[in-house]
């Protein structure tokens, strides 16, 4: 690889990895032809971590990160000094290759800043995927990130290469998107959106190949005054009406070259984690967003506990629950029950009457989940009543850093 | 121990395994167990080539076969793969007490022998899964016009084998091969060889892009979100060794914080560039301002269904009063490029001209720009477009009336009806005048649909009505 190639690379990865999402997952099984590279697993893998604790799954770069717009929380916009670099689509494909030969990838996640129009740098990125797919015969996973602001045609054309596409959401306010990102507009990235759900479900229902691992999108939390309940509010009404797949969160954090109007203190990781877990109980745990929303204060999550946690500590009269009787629903609301810990109760109660012991072997957190269960041989006495629980079983303070 | 030594026959029987995961060993050994009806507490098992004065290794097929439930198999063919010496006791266990009363005995998550299992297991297919991973290959360059690529690597359990199938389908055209302690697997395009453990190789030097992942590694990494317990969980220390990329890890950390407290304290600078006012208004021009720009889009576009070597454009002239829209190009449109020059064409051209209407005053176009076929020997078959097909190629379809503005839409069958409208059109029903999204049209058959009927009368009576459709057609567009 020579220098210049390299120097690309590096400032092309930097101004790519404050997006969250590198996950590789949600497409079908698929291989390469004889002579062809790439196959897709539909988990996914990652392929090496990095000290932030997130994974490497794909190669994350830019197509170019000169912009000709200027969203105020992007590195990448015009006004910012940073260092400028652009790549040909022949050397993404070269990259990309080269990488996945090695194995250190699965697959390409390309994204672009907005280079003479949103049309030219969406039709750019695409000749990245179809030289990919069509000359070098690639089944590895490709994630595009489409341009919402590109006509619907191009986008769509996405889909036929790409087995992810998104499109990020950037802010759950509208009024925010408008003053942070001038030349975003929010009801026409919901359009791209709602186009791109009804074209992927109509493949899906028709069985032909169009982004078979779906859309996704992400938001950016703590650059602006937005509750967390309605961010989750805009996430239930992504996955409800769009069909997503993801919605992810990136906690605001600080950039070099960061703009004026924005907070210069990093929003804390914690609430970008209590956000997920929140999101997985919209998904998983059969929870709405006012239940959730209830946990905490004033719309805000509460940051020292987890949101299942926090319900739970607020509907004391529901618990504690009988393992040995409750149905599914009411042990998915356990605080320290998973979605794969209620399965295997529900699959061990059948051989007889289940006592602490066995929560123990499935479940990997019985002790915070005991002072809400009932089991054969233990029965937590009142203890949902004491005004101390809530200390007894949030981690002690401590500095946090977390999560990817 | 009471029960060995009250046993009648109370002998113990040794086992003897190859090393490693010796399925079929196992396997067999296990049938001749069961046969002769030993309990797990009479057996001893062990791994090691088998002594002198050893019973000979047990063969295959010697005892009957005997049926245990899936979910038991998939588990002892992952425990097997599994470094504990214990492994095969356990799984003896396991066996016994399924075949004797315990039929259901794997579906109970809360039994200690099933719940250690599973863990075991569990153990094994994360293994697996980060051999799949944390492999990483070193190009050697070209042999024979292939390019070679060696690795080494170290699983903590036996799972060589049952990675194989991943790496061979993942990277079928190049040449590999995987060292690991365990044994070793080799690639060359057509046929895998499982070889016996390697030491260490010394890897090939000098590939570039080596260097060009672990700047990539380290660029993509956000000093501002450390969180070295995350990445420990998910790449636990003992795969670092054969990681290029983990020995940037101690330096990355240990600048991370510096780094962020340098982005913080710095003020936000003011843009040293002027700001690109022209570009940025330039951008939003970016729609195709003529029919000519729209449709030389549409050729570079790649077809949107299977087969159609070429997109078919609209044909006639701007302005023109009427416009007409089929289905997709056929066999001989595909061909020639043109609209409406197959056999649905030529009759449609002879009804235009009882109707008093003639091509060449018209705009030709069809709802999908791409002939949609599959190969049957020479022939190419025609395929009906699908509905999530269809809608792909409205938004052409919008923006080319919409430069043509014609005064009446002719929606000739289903597809084009679904594509104008927007929504599924029943033909039959919705003959005549209909508004298409506010456009002023007109639904009629489409002409391949009077080549398809069997019976001449019926189809002098369709084609009697389709001309005076096309007549009734031209009246509005002219009114």
């Amino acid at each position: 690889m020579d220098d210049t190639l390299a120097t690309k690379l590096r400032i092309l990865a930097d101004a790519a990895k404050y997006d969250a999402s590198c996950a590789s997952s949600g497409s079908a099984g698929r291989a390469a032809k004889k002579t062809g590279i790439g196959s897709t697993t539909g988990a996914g893998i990652c392929h090496s971590y990095t000290p932030d604790g997130r994974c490497v799954s794909l190669l994350k770069i830019l197509l170019t990160n000169y912009c000709l717009f200027d969203c105020a929380y992007c590195i990448n916009r015009r006004s910012s000094n940073v260092e400028r670099a652009r790549f040909s689509v022949d050397e993404v494909v070269r990259l990309t290759l080269g990488f996945y030969k090695r194995n250190y990838i699965e697959g390409l996640f390309l994204s672009s800043g907005i280079i003479r129009s949103p049309d030219y740098t969406m039709e750019q990125m695409m000749r990245v995927a179809r030289s990919l797919r069509e000359e070098h015969g690639f089944a590895g996973y490709i994630h595009l990130k489409a341009i919402p602001e590109a006509s619907p045609w191009l986008v769509e054309q996405a889909g036929l290469w790409a087995d992810r596409l998104s499109l990020n959401i950037e802010l759950a306010s509208e009024t925010s998107l408008k003053s942070l990102a001038p030349e975003k507009d929010a009801p026409r990235i919901r359009a791209t959106m709602g186009q791109m759900t009804e074209r992927i479900a109509e493949a899906r229902e028709e069985k032909r190949r169009f982004a078979p691992a779906g859309q996704s999108t992400q938001m950016i939390v703590g650059a602006d005054a937005t509750t967390d309940a309605t961010v989750l509010e805009t996430s239930a009404t992504l996955y409800r009406g769009y069909g997503l797949r993801r919605v992810y969160y990136s906690a605001f954090s600080p950039i070099p070259e960061a703009s004026r109007v924005l907070p210069v203190k990093p929003a804390p990781l914690r609430r970008e984690n209590r956000l997920y877990q929140a999101d997985w109980l919209l998904r998983y745990y059969g929870f709405s967003v006012e239940e959730i929303a209830a946990g905490g204060t004033e719309g805000m999550l509460d940051l020292d506990i987890d949101p299942k946690l926090a319900w739970a500590l607020k509907h004391r009269e529901r618990f504690p629950v009988d393992v040995n009787s409750a149905d599914r629903e009411m042990l998915l609301r356990v605080p320290g029950l998973g979605a794969r810990a209620v399965d295997r109760i529900l699959k061990a109660r059948r051989f007889g009457r289940l006592r602490l012991d066995d929560i123990g072997r499935l479940s990997t957190s019985v002790k915070r989940a005991r002072a809400f269960l009932i089991t054969a041989d233990h029965h937590p006495l009142r203890l949902t009543d004491r005004a101390d629980l809530r200390e007894r079983l949030a981690p002690a303070p401590r500095q946090m850093e977390l999560f990817g | 121990m009471d029960a060995l030594f009250a046993s009648p026959a109370g002998a113990l029987r040794e086992v003897i395994l190859s090393p490693g995961a010796d399925a079929a060993g196992f396997r067999a050994a296990v049938r001749a167990l069961v046969a002769e009806g030993l309990p797990p507490e009479r057996v001893i098992w062990s791994t090691g080539a088998p002594g002198l004065f050893d019973a000979p290794p047990m063969a295959p097929h010697a005892a009957p076969a005997f049926s245990l439930p899936r979910a038991v198999t998939e588990l002892i063919g992952l425990v097997l793969c599994h470094g504990d010496p214990e492994r095969h006791g356990l799984l003896y266990r396991l066996i016994w007490r399924t075949v004797k009363d315990e039929r259901a005995l794997i579906d109970n998550p809360a039994d200690p022998l099933v719940h250690r299992l599973m863990r075991m297991a569990k153990a094994v297919r994360r293994d697996i899964h980060k051999m799949h991973a944390f492999v990483r290959f070193r190009s050697a360059g070209m042999v024979q016009g292939r390019e070679r690529f060696l690795a080494w690597f170290e699983p903590e359990h036996f799972i060589v084998e049952a990675v194989a199938g991943f790496f061979v389908k993942r990277f079928p055209a190049m040449d590999w091969s995987i060292l690991t302690p365990h044994g070793s697997l080799s690639w060359d395009g057509t046929s895998l060889v499982i070889g016996p453990p390697a030491l260490r190789p010394a890897l090939p030097e000098g590939d570039g892009f080596e260097e060009g992942w672990l700047s990539y590694y380290e660029s993509t990494f956000n000093p501002a979100r450390t969180n070295t317990a995350m990445m420990t969980k998910e790449m636990p220390k003992k795969y670092w060794a054969n990681l290029p990329e983990a020995k940037l890890i101690p330096g990355l950390v240990q600048s991370a914080a510096s780094r962020v407290d340098a982005m913080i304290a710095r003020e936000a600078s003011a843009p040293r560039k002027r700001d690109p006012r022209k570009a940025v208004e330039a951008m939003s021009e970016q729609a195709p301002g003529t029919l000519e720009e729209l449709n030389r889009l549409m050729r570079d576009t790649p077809p949107f269904v299977t087969g159609g070597t070429r997109a078919v454009l609209g044909e006639g002239p701007a302005g023109a009063p009427l416009a007409l829209v089929g289905e997709q190009p056929g066999d001989q449109e595909d061909v020639e490029g043109r609209p409406f020059v197959g056999p649905a064409g030529r009759l449609l051209m002879k009804a235009l001209g009882e109707a008093g209407l003639s091509r060449e005053q018209l705009y030709l176009t069809n709802a999908v720009k791409h002939f949609k076929y599959v190969q049957r020997g020479k022939r190419r078959l025609h395929q009906s477009p699908t509905s999530g097909e269809v809608k792909h190629y409205r938004w052409w379809l919008k923006q080319e009336l919409d430069f043509v503005q014609p005064r009446l839409v002719v929606a000739l069958g289903a597809s084009a009806a679904l594509a104008l409208a927007g929504h599924p059109v029943s033909v039959t029903r919705a003959r005549g005048p209909m508004k298409f999204e506010g456009r002023p049209g007109y639904v009629t058959t489409h002409p391949s649909y009077l080549l398809r009927l069997p019976d001449p009368a019926a189809q002098n009576a369709a084609y009697a009505q389709f001309v005076a459709d096309l007549k009734a057609a031209a009246e509005r567009a002219a009114g």
